[in-house]
Order: C-alpha cells, then structure tokens, then sequence
C-alpha cells in the first residue's frame, strides 16, 4: 500500500482541524473526530481481526474480538479494549496484535471462546472458503483447543424463512444479522433470543423471516450461521467464476456480483458502490436469476411456417423472411416497434436507429406499461438529458441527493416494493439525518411505516390534486434547499399527475427525479426508444438537431421521419386496425399494458409480427419470425439507472453463439439494406456518445387535473400496484423466493368494508365484466370507496383478469363461504 | 575374435539366473500395498457413503483432477450421515498424478486409493471415473444407499463410534482396499 502524505505524520506537522493525533503501533496519524479505532488502524493498513464490526451498521462491541491495548493520557487501560466501539483521542497510545503480546493474548483468548462452540463443520459449511472466522482462526487463533467437553447443539438447519436457514451451532453472536435487519432493512422479524450460555439468534415462532433484504444477512454474517437456501452446497469459491455485474430487476442499477460454475450461475452478491447500492442488494435481485436456464429459454431462430407451427430455422433463413416481411409492411403501411423496458442503453439504441433509418418511422415506445401522452412531455421536460454528473440545469437527483435532503415526497411509487435501494436511501436518510418523508398513496404501506412517512392519502385517479395542494406543511418543507420529488411511472395512470409534480417542483424549487419500475426505462429515454424523442434527448421536432443526426448517421438530409410517431398504445391500436402492417417486438409482456386484451389483439392481427427474445412468451406464440437474444449474463452493455448514472456489465456466462438484440437488428438491418453499426454493444455505446446529450428544451406539461369516479353501491375504485416477489416474468423457477412473497390481500378500509358487506380474512370477489379476482380481505387505511389489489402476484393479476387499471371502477362483493384465513 | 565368445557368454550364462520378467497380463503379483493406485470412496458399515461432497479433495488436487459438487441429503433421499453428500464426483485419470494429496485432505477418509494400477484405455471419456465407478462395493451387510441412518442418530454417531463398528465388522478387509 502506498502511503499518502497524511499519513506520513511527524511530531512537527500541525494537526488538522477537527482532528485528534494517536499513535497507533508506534506510527503517528491523525484522524478526525469521532473515528472509530478501528477504522484508523485500517487506514494504517493494521489489520485488526473483527467479526461484529460492520462500517455501515452502528457499532455493538458484541464479539470483543478486535479487542486492543490502549493507552490515554500516558496511564494504559486497565484491560484491553475493543477497537470497533472506542473512538479516537487526542495523545491516545494504541498498541494491536503486531506490537502488543497482551492484545494478542487477548485475541487470541476471544478467540478460543468463540470456538468452544463453534462445530468443525467447515467440510459441509457453505462458508468454509470465504469464511472470515475461518481465516481469523488461521492468523489469529491457537493451534490447538483446550475445551474437551461436549459442544453445545441445536438442531440444524433452521429454515428461518424459505429462502434463509439458520445454523445457531455456528453463530458467534456477533448480531450482525439482527442489527441489519432492525438499522437498515427495518424489519426486526430476527432477534437473539435467551441468556447467557443460551444465548441464540431466532425468530418469532408465528412470524418467519419477512424482509424484502433478507439475503443481505446471509452476505454478512461472518461465520456459516445464515446461508442461502438455493445455494446450499452447491459450490465452493475456488469453483466460482466472478464477474462484477449490474442487477437487471429494477431501475436502481445495482452493483452486485455473479458468480458461476460451468456455465451456471449459482448466486449472486451485493456489490460495493457507496453512490448507489452500498453494500445491499434486495432479494429479488440476489435470487432472481434462474431464468437463465428456465425451460422456456428460446435458443434457435424460429419462423412459422405454412402448417401454422413455429419451426426452428437457421439465423439466415429467419432474418430473410423477417427482412422480406418487414420490407413489404414498409412499403405498405408502415412498422410499428416495441422494444419493451428490459434492454439495456445499446439495444434501446438499436431499438430506436432501427424504427427511425430501417423502418423509418417514429412509431417506436418502450413503455410496456400504462402510459400517456403527459408522460411523453414530462419526460422530454425532466427526464431525458439528465446526469448525477451533468452540466448545471441538466443535474439530476441521486441516491446521496435524497440522503441529504431535508425533505422527500414520493409519488407513484412505492420505494421499498419497486425500488428497494431507493427505500434503503430513504430509511438510512430518516434514522440518521431527519429526513421527512411524504409519500402520495392510497394507503400506509410497509414502506412507509418504516420511512416514517407521512402518507398524503390519495384517491386513485385523483392524485393530482393531492400533489398541487399538498398543504402548507408539505409545501414549506419541499421548499427547503435540496429537496426532493420523487415520481415513479405509475404516474402515467393519473391524468394531470405528472403536471402536478412538475408545477409542484417548479413552486417550491424541489428537484424532480423519476423512478421507473424497469431497469432499461432511463436509458431507453436517453436511447431515443420514444415516439417524440431521437437518441441523445433531441426531440423529433428539432429539425437542426434531427440535420446533425443524419450526418452522424451517414443518412440522406430529410430522411428521418420528422412527425411524433404514434405512442406504445395507438401502435398496437393501429397494429389492430390495419394501420400498421408489421411490429417489431423486444420484450414487451402484453399482460403488462393497459389492456391486455387489446395488446393481444393487435399481435393477433397485425399483419406481420417479428418477436426478439428469450423465453417463450405471449409474444412469441403469436410471432411470424421469433428471433433468440442474450440475457443480460451472456451480454455486456450498461443500464441507465433512474439516477441517469451509467452502470456497465460485462459478459458472465460463456455466450457463444447467443446475440444481444443490438447486434440481431443490426443484421436484419443489413438484409433491408440499411446498415445500423450496431453490431457490438460497445459500437453502440461508442456512436451514442457521438450523439452526445442534451436536454430536448420542450415545455413542462400542463394538463388538467383527473378526477376520481365515484362508486355506486356495490363498487369501489381500484388502487392498484406492483410488489416486490411476485410473478414477474424475470422471477420464474424461483421457488425460495416467491415463498418470501407478502401474501396477496384486497385491501380496504374499515368504512369500506362495512358498505360493502367485508370481512376481515374473508374472502371479497373483485371483479368486471372481463373477470374477477378473488383474495382474502385486510383492512388499512385507505380513503372511502377504495379498494387495492397487487397487480402482477399470485391470485391476482389484475390487468388481464380485470382489464382494469389504477382508478377504474371495479365491482365488489364478499364471498360468503365463511372461510376465515 | 576372443571378444565374440565374450559377448555370447554373457548371453549363455544369462539363460541360468533366475527371471525377473513378469507374465503380464497373464500372472502378475500385486502392487506394493501402499501403490497409489486408483480412488476409493469408502462406506461406512452400513452402506451409507462416507463422502460429504466438501471439495476439499478437489481443492487439494496439483492437477486439477477431480471434479465434486455437494447433495442436500434429506428425509426421502439419504446418501451419508449429516446434511451433506457427494452429488457428483469425477476423477479425471488423464490429469491424475496419484500425488494421494486428496487423499490426506479427505475429513472422513471416504477417499482412499486401491492399488489397482491398470489405468489405460483408447478413448478420453472412458478415464473420468464417475461416482459409479470410485464407490467401493457393497460388502455383506451393506445396503445401497439411499436409505436412513442404520448405525445411529446423528453423524456424530457414525464418527464417533467409526473405529469401534470397523473392528465389529467380521470381514478381513473391510475397506476393500486390497480389491484387485
């Protein structure tokens, strides 16, 4: 390790302010005030063994491991310290292990005892490895034990929730699980329970381990205490193949860490990024990943021939008929292009050059979800051109903006079930730095409880209101210096939501940022995957920007499409309706969009229906041409995450023979005799950063704000949102994860429910005249006439059962079997 | 001209000593008793596989030889004592250097080597033993796993009273050790 100039510290340099000068094993340095012990001497390069320490957890001095000898004021302490409790001081003499026999005796006496009832399970350990008690053993401990009587047991293992077993013979008792799950995840489901020698860590017998973060106390427990149902035995490090990665399953770009063994991913890893995940990752990032190698993976091109049936071909033959069906739909009515929410900025990219020079259109949208036109506006406002490190005016919010603003107000979101990272920021932000949080909800979710939110409770459809008069209190503390709006894509149901936020933020001077569901949606902005805005954030109107495009492009002047194209539902519309004669389709799940039915009937209709993906899926079903693409382990590329911050990944599975959808429509590019230079992802990144960015300069949106309808008898109005495990396509074959799932409920409020003739743990029929969805009621506290039900989980998907959305009306009615659950 | 009977007398006085050439393949004596020959994963008496699928062979190995991955022993499937079993195991004969590394890394002396020496063939998928293979027989009151614990409650049982059911066990070579 190199030295720096502040270590380098003799007796004749002045001290810094705020600073204290020690001695740590006869080396002076200074460090700043309140530093725990521990800390300086890491900062040494001293090593001091450690188990219960953890720099983002609050210090417990539970193991006394890193136990030193310390010296204040030239009179020793009478015994030996614990460095990760003790903060510096000004002329404090510390000596460790290298300098001190009694800290080492000391240690190493910690050590024996920790051991006594450690079992030698090392060979079956999941641990055994990577295990930090293990090595500590090696460097610090004693070769041999003097306890010979009979070790303490328990019975093992203890699945504390179906994804996390807990083995109490091996725990040291260092808390680190219990203070993880209570600090950061606020989920105090896991505690120590009993005395003394009795001492264990455990759960409530009725209530399992429930926590979103759960899997982070597997990563963090020092010994073999907590592992991974999924990964139990399955591997040991020196098998493991590492990649550093970003995780694919929501829009906050996780570092995390993939590590596989022969071409199978066995597990994944929180990553360290202090800007953006810290050390955590959220389970469904952490288990989700088996739809890799899940049974529906399409591998080989596939073109539906006379007979109706989809027949695997070669990659010539596919991309020949797609390219001759896709040239006369473009010389008939026109393309339509859905490249969904998943891709990363490359293949968005691709996505975007694709419909503007291939199928020379703008009818390109990436929003696999329920959108609007408003949407479109407030993106191009607030959204495309941002950076964490952008030029001043294109700034945008970041994880260490909401840690330290004052004041924080969500809206179409709900952090801890579609942004877990961003929930962790925000809880962190509330324990440590008093943030205050409002959050725009139908009801006190989970997530708000342990935020400390103030909920501002809100009819579905009528949220706009709520935001534009929010009330005094909230108005004067968004008007504080560095506050925060933060605004999810559920927004897109509530007409005049996004105006709302937007004049709210242009009122009190609030920074916007928006939080979308999806990993790709940020950089498919910035990709142009949009019918009014080109790659770089120029909008489709900006004919000297659109001129500068074309000559980076290599494309005839006039040659882009210079009109909006249609937006994601008036594609499938005119898909359905003859229109549109053919639709490029990346990974859209039809059962995503605002109505289903519809979407699925587009698909049905349109004349001609190329699918690039990676599983079978409803799209492919109905393609003409479906066409295989890489997951995100046998691509490299990098997501956008809402921040607008750049998280690359490389490769982590061999990927031969496995093409990312850049490099697939680059190709039928070039069978249409239009070439697309998009043939590697990094090619793509390269001409995107050609384009540069830029805010597209266009007018915030200014649309009316919606109105709630109103119930009659019987009826109420349909709140409705994602939950974190539920039935995500990217969350198949994961049956450890979906037990951690929260149960579905129809939720509803006490009043409510009484009109309606509910009873708790009944069971409530909601339903249309499409379908009807039947759950369990619980109350909460939702306004009058509301009901909630989770969108996508099992039991309830309530876009193609119901064909209704957030704020429609929706019948209501008890099921009066009696059955109490 | 002397030197010619020279030659040949050492021929001649050749065809009286004793032989050492072996009649191989027809009669050939064993291998030294500690030749390191081919693998053995070892039973404990009643049949249950002493391998735990810890790795720790595979960790061992200069040559990269041997290939593990670990089991979930549970309640309808037993294949060891304790959680843990060997699910897969390989040992790659063209890579193995019969070092016995593996052998001194082993936690439960399932691993042990035979003398068994004829390790050639004509084709390379054939010398990747499998676990098939490497399993030492089933000796008389053995019983093929998967079935439950016969010896005792837990693991514990099985290693703490190992040495004790060895001796028990009436057979002469109990490991199968000396299996030609």
């Amino acid at each position: 390790m190199t030295l720096t100039p502040e270590w380098n510290v003799t007796e004749e340099t002045p001290v810094p302010e705020g600073h204290v000068r020690l001695t740590i094993d006869d080396q002076l340095i200074d460090a700043p005030k309140g530093e725990l012990l521990i800390r300086t001497c890491e900062r040494l390069g001293i090593i001091v063994p450690r188990f219960c320490d953890h720099p983002l957890l609050d210090p417990a001095g539970a193991c006394r491991q890193c136990l030193v000898e310390v010296e204040m004021g030239g009179r020793p302490m009478p015994k030996p310290q614990a460095s990760c409790t003790m903060t510096v001081a000004d002329g404090m003499v510390v000596r460790t292990q290298h300098t001190s026999e009694r800290a080492d005796k000391a240690q190493q006496g910690v050590m024996e005892l920790l051991l006594i009832n450690h079992p030698l399970d090392c060979p079956i350990c999941d641990k055994g490895g990577e295990c930090p008690l293990q090595n500590q053993a090696m460097a610090h401990g004693r070769a041999d034990s003097r306890f010979v009587e009979r070790k303490r047991t328990f019975p093992k293992p203890l699945p504390i929730s179906s994804q996390v077993l807990l083995d109490r013979e091996r725990c040291v008792l260092c808390q680190r699980c219990t203070r993880f799950s209570e600090e950061i995840a606020g989920d105090p489901f896991i505690d120590l329970l009993e005395r003394g020698a009795n001492q264990q860590v455990g759960i409530a017998e009725d209530q399992p381990f429930q926590s979103y973060f759960s899997g982070n106390t597997i990563q963090i427990c020092p010994v073999g205490a907590l592992t991974s149902a999924a990964y139990r035995f399955r591997s040991r490090p020196f098998d493991l193949r590492s990649t550093p990665g970003t995780c694919e399953h929501c829009s906050s770009g996780c570092d995390m860490r993939t590590d596989s063994r022969r071409g199978t991913v066995l597990r994944r890893l929180a990553g360290n990024d202090p800007e953006v995940n810290e050390e955590w990752l959220c389970d469904k990032g952490r288990f989700a990943f088996r739809y890799l190698g899940s049974g529906g993976r399409i591998t080989r091109p596939m073109v539906r021939g006379t007979d109706g049936e989809l027949a695997e071909v070669s990659w010539t033959e596919a991309l020949r008929v797609a390219a001759e069906g896709l040239l006369a739909a473009r010389a008939g009515a026109g393309i339509g292009v859905l490249p969904g929410g998943r891709l990363t900025v490359e293949d968005a990219y691709a996505y975007a050059k694709f419909a503007r020079v291939v199928a020379r259109t703008n009818d390109v949208d990436f929003r696999s979800r329920p959108h609007s036109d408003e949407e479109l506006e407030f993106l191009s406002a607030h959204v495309a051109g941002g950076a964490p490190d952008g030029a001043p005016g294109a700034d945008s919010v970041t994880f260490e903006g909401i840690e330290n603003a004052p004041a924080v107000l969500t809206v179409g979101t709900d952090p801890e079930e579609e942004s877990g990272i961003v929930f962790l920021r925000l809880r962190k932000a509330w324990r440590k730095k008093g943030l205050r949080h409002f959050q725009v909800a139908p009801f006190t979710t989970t997530g708000a409880g342990k935020t400390g939110a103030t909920v501002l409770h809100a009819v579905p459809g009528a949220e706009a209101a709520v935001v534009a008069e929010p009330g005094a209190d909230v108005l004067a503390a968004l008007g504080q210096p560095g506050a925060v709006i933060l605004v999810g894509d559920r927004a897109a149901e509530s007409p005049g939501l996004y105006s709302a936020v937007s004049g709210l933020a242009a009122r009190t001077g609030a920074a916007i940022g928006w939080i979308p569901r999806r990993a790709g949606d940020r950089g498919a902005v910035e990709a142009g995957a949009l019918p009014t805005l080109l790659p770089g954030g120029i909008a489709v109107t900006d004919a000297r920007a659109r001129t500068e495009l074309e000559r980076i492009w290599g494309v005839g002047a006039g040659e882009l499409p210079a009109e909006p194209g249609r937006d994601g539902d008036a594609i499938l519309a005119a898909a359905a309706s003859g229109a549109l004669d053919a639709l490029v389709v990346g990974g859209v799940d039809p059962h995503d969009m605002a109505d289903p039915a519809a979407a699925l009937t587009a698909l049905r209709r349109v004349g001609f229906l190329v699918s690039l993906e990676i599983h079978s899926s409803a799209v492919t079903e109905l393609a003409d041409v479906v066409l295989p693409v890489a997951p995100d382990a046998q691509r490299s590329g990098s997501y956008l995450n809402w921040e607008g911050r750049r998280r690359e990944f490389g490769v982590a599975l061999d990927a031969t023979g496995v093409l990312p959808d850049c490099r697939v429509l680059d190709t039928l590019g070039v069978e249409m005799d239009a070439d697309l230079f998009t043939q590697t992802p990094a090619a793509a990144a390269g001409e995107l950063a050609r384009i540069g960015t830029r805010r597209p300069g266009t007018g915030a949106p200014t649309r009316p704000a919606g109105t709630a309808h109103r119930p009659g008898p019987g009826q109420a109005v349909l709140a409705t949102s994602r939950q974190l495990v539920d039935d995500a396509s990217l969350a198949v074959d994961e049956p450890a994860l979906a037990g951690t799932a929260r149960r579905p409920y129809v939720k509803v409020n006490a009043a409510t429910a009484e009109r309606l003739g509910l009873v708790e743990g009944e069971d409530a029929a909601v339903g249309t005249d499409r379908g009807t969805i039947t759950l369990p009621v619980a109350l909460a506290d939702l306004p009058d006439g509301v009901v909630w039900l989770p969108t996508c989980s099992p039991g309830s998907h309530v876009r193609p059962t119901l064909g209704a959305g957030h704020g429609d009306l929706v019948g209501v009615t008890p099921v009066g079997n009696g059955r109490v659950s | 001209m002397f030197d010619f009977f020279k030659g040949f007398g050492v021929t001649f006085s050749t065809m009286f000593k004793k032989v050492v050439t072996e009649e191989y393949p027809e009669d050939f004596p064993p291998a030294a008793p500690r030749y390191h020959g081919r693998h053995q994963l070892n039973r404990h008496p009643d049949g249950l596989e002493k391998c735990v699928g810890c790795e720790l062979c595979a960790w061992a190995c200069p040559a990269d030889a041997i290939y593990v991955e670990g089991g979930d022993n549970t309640e309808e499937a037993r294949y060891s004592p304790g959680e843990r079993y060997g699910a897969i195991y390989q040992i790659n004969y063209l890579r193995c250097i019969g070092c016995g590394l593996c052998v001194e890394a082993c936690p439960t002396r399932s691993l042990t080597m035979t003398n068994f020496y004829e390790l050639a063939d004509d084709n390379r998928q054939d010398l990747i033993y499998t676990k098939e293979q490497l399993m030492a027989p089933l000796l008389p009151g053995m019983e093929q796993p998967p079935h439950p614990m016969r010896l005792g409650d837990d693991e514990q049982d099985y290693y703490v009273q190992g040495p004790t059911l060895a001796t028990a066990a009436s057979v002469a070579d109990q490991t199968g050790e000396q299996e030609r």
